[in-house]
């Protein structure tokens, strides 16, 4: 501790009574500005050879960029693209992608480090003040630029001929009606589309993991299968619009455990069909607890009872999942009684 | 002057003689002149602008390259490239494409990373920037126009960002796609309709990522541009707001010049922040869309996040009760359109902060000295009430894996969400407004007492006191500087003839307002000069 740390006397609070006469501190304003501190110099200010070594820190840092970047080169020439190498402790890397990065980030990080340490220990760290000027114009800008304003407006008539000003007015609120009328094309109208999937009378329920059709022995209570509708096919050109509404889960319960009495109507056997895709905002529903037949979206967990018409016991959905009217045919596959009742899916205005 | 002739005859240096051309054609002389030099004041936070701006740079320089590999086109492809699991997978180009860039194109995945890192970071800083000029109060007069310019960048940002990663149509991004639809859906009257439109027909349709590339790499990029150049503009020519200190007034700017200081520092700061950006991008995996494998509409995976700087939407979203309306058969989707109705209104309340607080102030006078945090408490506390706001919606969004990392239940911390949402950016306020009165008191006890400087002494009768060490003149300024506000009082309602007025109801809520600000208990008066010299010259009682 220096000895300037430590306080003298004079500048307790005072017995002596010597402080009207003392310090800066208790003059007239004892919060005033002193203004701006003396520069204080630097160690590299004083002394050539401090000043010296900032100078080989600076060099190196820039060097060692220099060279980093030869090692960037090299790495993007000699390392397979496919290679991967162990670095603790990162595991299993791109070695290429490794070296790439670290070079880079080198060769840069030194350019920086270089010029700050430049900055702050050669360059002159004096401050400045520099005066402000208000933003505002001063009164006569303002006059005349008012004025300017006011001889423009009068040489343009717009005040007087009032027909040109509402036509010129008309006809620019007017052509961007184009812009929006070329827009119409984006897209189709809505019409009934978010309404309809392709389930139908009669069609088979696929399996989507053996691609099979589904007979009701198949599906083992406590388990969640996936099913889409025959005749839709992965290379068709709209399979992702249909399937983001026809994807299909069926699960099997007791039927005794079934609480719903429409739901026990559209099961078959203790086998339910239902809409795969949360009725929130459109996620596929794919957890599934086999005691309490809860299904889970794992996106914004709503949850629903299956046993209970997958009506919506937590979360942020808003209604029940649809469910699919399924039977058995003639052969002993499950088909559907029809398609959904009610849209799949996220809700909308005219849902209802 | 015989040194004047000789200037005149002597040839001109090249470096000159371009400058003369070049100034013959733009003026740059006279705009060199203001600026060359132009001083800048020195403080760590005055950095965090900077790190927007350079990772802006790096977003740029980095998509520029990725456009070169990446096909924005949703055409089905069958996978054959060199990433293993993926052959024969069937694709769209856009996700083939990304493949490639990782494994195919040398430096590809870095760069991918790179951009991506950049761009988790761009919108970081902003908001991180943002806070350092709210809480320093740096956004008054004349900087309000140049804060909304920031805002603007803010949202268009989380926007540029979120149809960015997208692009790849992946199997976590197109999920992000589908919400976004679910949400488009529940505009009343015309959500169907827009989703159409924007998709192209129903979800997923053929079109969004070609949609989303030209808004990702065109629209929303040359907005920002525009606005990045604006505000970088008003920045130099509003000079740079400094915090108060011997010699800082808010007539001047102290610090060091643009040449040569500031070309260093700043210039070297942008390979600082690359350098950084790119060795993160080296050791730290981002968005490893391989893993993920392609989007199908009826695939998911657990655990979807969108990136950081839109979890609070998903936060909104996950915490809001399922509500729906069902009238003359229609649909009001309450528990998704309520979420997308708070969404820019959270966003809002930032942007227009600075006019109610400048009308609550009735100040008209520009400001160039920072506040000191604690001087503005309740400024202070909206801030952190705010922040507050969206960690909570934060956790909400996130609510999946706050249960599972933690072992909690997922009901308890979404209701903890829809409690917190209401009463947690309360709490907030009444806490930091303490906390900043708390150190408001303890800068009055400084200036008036002096430093404690943990030495005790013990006086000839026995008595122990700490000694006090009085402050430097400079700290005294600096810790008395700051400006108080007197509270807004209803003027005289009966004027001079005796007529009464009516007082307008936002004459009544704007003197509340600045009683909340400005009142007894909602500042401490700072010290006076009166006080002081008492104080010293009085009998030593601390």
């Amino acid at each position: 501790m220096s000895s300037q740390d430590i306080p003298e006397d004079k500048h307790l609070p005072t017995e002596q009574g010597d402080a009207h006469h003392g310090g800066v501190a208790v003059a007239d304003d004892p919060f005033a500005d002193p203004g701006l501190p003396a520069h204080k110099p630097r160690i590299q200010d004083i002394d050539e050879r401090a000043a010296k070594r900032s100078e080989r820190t600076v060099a190196m840092l820039f060097t060692l960029s220099m060279l980093a970047t030869i090692g960037f080169i090299a790495s993007y020439v000699t390392i397979p693209v496919d290679k991967i190498v162990y670095i603790w402790p990162f595991g299993h890397v791109s070695g290429l992608n490794f070296a790439l990065g670290v070079t880079l980030g080198i060769a840069l990080f030194c350019i920086g480090a270089g010029a700050v340490h430049w900055a702050r220990t050669l360059m002159s760290d004096v401050e400045v003040a520099d005066e402000r000027h208000p933003i505002e114009a001063a009164p006569e800008v303002k006059a005349k630029v008012l004025a300017d304003f006011a001889d423009g407006a009068r040489e343009s008539d717009i005040g007087r001929r009032k027909l040109i000003r509402n036509t010129m007015l008309g006809a620019l609120a007017m052509v961007p009606l184009s812009g929006v009328v070329l827009l119409r094309d984006l897209g189709p109208l809505p019409e009934d589309k978010l309404r309809k999937t392709i389930w139908a009378k009669g069609k088979l329920l696929i399996n989507q993991n053996t691609m099979e059709p589904l007979r009701p022995e198949d599906v083992a209570v406590g388990s969640l299968t996936f099913a889409m509708p025959e005749g839709l096919e992965e290379d068709q050109h709209d399979y992702m619009q249909q399937i983001a509404k026809a994807a299909l889960m069926i699960v099997r319960i007791q039927p005794e455990d079934i609480k719903d009495k429409q739901e026990l109507e559209w099961s078959h056997d203790g086998i339910v069909a239902y809409s795969k895709i949360c009725t929130h905002v459109g996620c596929p529903i794919s957890l599934y607890e086999q005691q309490t037949h809860h299904v889970l979206c794992p996106c914004h967990q709503s949850t629903f009872d299956l046993s209970d018409g997958a009506r919506v016991i937590f979360g942020p959905a808003g209604h029940a999942l649809p469910q699919l009217r399924i039977g058995v045919n003639d052969e002993g596959f499950l088909e559907a009684l029809g398609d959904f009742e009610e849209p799949v899916g996220p809700a909308f205005w005219e849902r209802g | 002057m015989s040194t004047a002739t000789a200037t005149d005859k002597r040839k001109a240096p090249a470096g000159e003689r371009v400058a003369d051309w070049a100034d013959g054609r733009l003026g740059i002389y006279s705009l060199a002149k203001s600026n060359m030099r132009k001083i800048f004041p020195d403080h760590w936070s005055f950095m965090l602008g900077e790190i927007c701006l350079y990772s802006f740079i790096i977003i740029i320089l980095t998509g520029v390259y990725l456009t070169l590999f990446f096909h924005p086109s949703m055409n089905e492809v069958v996978y054959h490239g060199s990433y293993v699991p993926m052959q024969g997978v069937r694709m769209s180009e856009a996700y083939a494409s990304t493949l490639d860039i990782s494994f195919d194109v040398r430096g590809g995945l870095l760069i991918r990373q790179i951009h991506h890192w950049a761009a988790l970071i761009f919108v970081a800083a902003m908001l991180v920037h943002m806070m350092r000029v709210f809480f320093t109060g740096a956004f008054r007069k004349p900087r309000e126009v140049n804060w909304v310019f920031g805002f603007l960048l803010l949202v268009l940002g989380m926007f540029t960002g979120f149809t960015g990663y997208s692009l790849p149509d992946d199997l976590l991004s197109g999920t992000g796609v589908r919400f976004m639809e679910g949400a488009i859906l529940s505009v009343p009257i015309v959500g169907t309709y827009l989703s159409m439109f924007l998709f192209g027909g129903e979800f997923p349709g053929h079109d969004f990522v070609a949609r989303f590339y030209s808004i990702h790499i065109l629209l929303l990029p040359g907005i920002m541009l525009g606005l990045l150049v604006a505000h970088l503009i008003l920045v130099f020519y509003h000079k740079h707001t400094q915090f108060a200190g011997p010699g800082r007034t808010n007539n001047n700017v102290v610090g060091m010049p643009l040449l040569p200081v500031y070309m260093a520092k700043a210039g070297g700061f942008f390979f600082l922040v690359f350098g950084v950006i790119a060795v993160i991008s080296a050791i730290a995996s981002i968005n490893p869309i391989w893993a993920l494998g392609p989007y199908i509409p009826d695939h998911v995976s657990t655990g979807a996040q969108p990136d950081w700087y839109m979890g609070f939407s998903e936060g909104l979203i996950r915490a809001m009760p399922g509500w729906e309306i069902n009238l003359w058969g229609h649909t009001l989707v309450l528990g998704v359109f309520i979420p997308l109705v708070i969404f820019p209104l959270v966003l809002a309340a930032i942007a227009v902060y600075p006019f109610i607080e400048s009308w609550v102030t009735g100040d008209k006078r520009e400001h160039h000295i920072l506040d000191r945090p604690r001087n503005a408490p309740t400024r202070t506390g909206f801030g952190v009430a705010w922040l507050t706001w969206y960690v909570i919606l934060l956790i909400a969004g996130g609510n999946d894996m706050f249960a599972q990392y933690f072992h909690l239940s997922i009901n308890a911390i979404t209701w903890f969400a829809r409690i917190g949402f209401f009463v947690g950016p309360v709490i907030a306020f009444v806490i930091t407004k303490r906390i900043c009165l708390g150190l408001q008191r303890r800068d009055r006890d400084k200036v008036l007492h002096g430093r404690e400087t943990g030495i005790i002494k013990r006086l000839p009768h026995g008595e122990f006191v700490e000694v006090h060490e009085p402050l430097s003149p400079g700290k005294l300024h600096t810790l008395t500087a700051h400006e108080q506000y007197k509270p807004a009082e209803i003027g005289p309602t009966v004027d001079e003839n005796g007529v009464e007025r009516k007082v307008k109801l936002m004459e009544k809520l704007r003197v509340k307002l600045s009683k909340g600000y400005y009142g007894e208990d909602h500042q401490i008066p700072k010290a006076t000069a009166e006080e002081y010299k008492e104080i010293q010259s009085g009998h030593g009682h601390h």
